[in-house]
């Protein structure tokens, strides 16, 4: 296991307006990296959709909080995680599927978790019912000089 | 508000702008529904030049509209995405409603 050379948790109460400020959290953090443009869209993309699950399942009819922690992990992978004491899923894998909603009736359109796979490299999702919802998720950032050297 | 409607013919184009997520998404979803009832444009066009950043609420709210365009037999085009649009559209199968569809 690499060291982890930086860190940042927040926590944050699961309303709405606070999807953006977990974004802009994220994209702060993640700048020391030197990301590209692509890397900060798909970042911003993947924390988007596991706070508003949050929000919208985990925390469905109360506001609770929201814990993120990220890290830098070595010189160039970003650790998300994304926490919630909340309702929990029953059916992890059922929920990850794509398309799959339990909240069609609010345009809900079933592709958090399938964003969050492909926008980052790996994904883990823990749930407990009744306990919360935890998402990890980690993402190797090319840095600028690689990139010069291809 | 981050939405803007323009009239032309039978055309509704529908202007976005800013950050598209649940939190935004609603209150367009409610503006654009009202104009399109009213109207029930043949064809609408989602003009996506000014929108920077939009998650997969901003595919439930493109579905929906779809859907409600679709009750009167209307079509829908996206025009402009940013790269980062266009990824997300990908992901949903959408982006053939920008009319430039990779080929396989």
């Amino acid at each position: 296991m690499k060291d982890i050379t930086n860190s940042m948790k927040i926590t944050i109460p699961a309303y709405s307006r606070n999807e953006g400020l977990a974004r802009m959290c994220a994209t702060a953090f993640a700048s020391q990296l030197d990301p590209t443009i692509e890397e900060i869209n798909d970042i911003k993309a993947a924390v988007s959709e596991a706070v508003t699950n949050c929000i919208v399942h985990a925390y469905k009819d109360k506001i609770g909080d929201i814990q993120m922690e990220l890290r830098i992990v070595g010189s160039d992978t970003l650790y998300i995680r994304i926490k919630d004491k909340g309702c929990g899923i029953p059916d992890v894998k059922k929920a990850m599927e794509p398309l799959f909603t339990t909240s069609p009736e609010t345009e809900r359109s079933g592709l958090g978790f399938s964003v969050m796979e492909s926008f980052m490299d790996k994904l883990k999702v823990k749930s407990s019912e009744g306990k919360g919802t935890t998402v990890t998720m980690t993402k190797r950032l090319v840095t600028r000089n690689e990139q010069t050297d291809r | 508000m981050s939405v803007k409607i323009s009239n032309s013919g039978d055309k509704l184009i529908i202007f976005l702008s800013g950050e598209i997520d649940h939190h935004s998404a609603a209150e367009m979803r409610y503006f654009i529904d009202g104009e399109l009832e009213r109207s029930t444009p043949s064809v609408v066009v989602f003009d996506f030049s000014e929108v920077d950043f939009m998650d997969s609420s901003g595919i439930g709210l493109v579905m929906g509209r779809l859907r409600v365009i679709s009750g009167w037999g209307g079509k829908a085009v996206i025009e402009n995405p940013r790269p980062n649009i266009r990824k997300m559209l990908k992901l949903a199968g959408l982006e053939k409603l920008t009319g430039q569809e990779q080929k396989k």
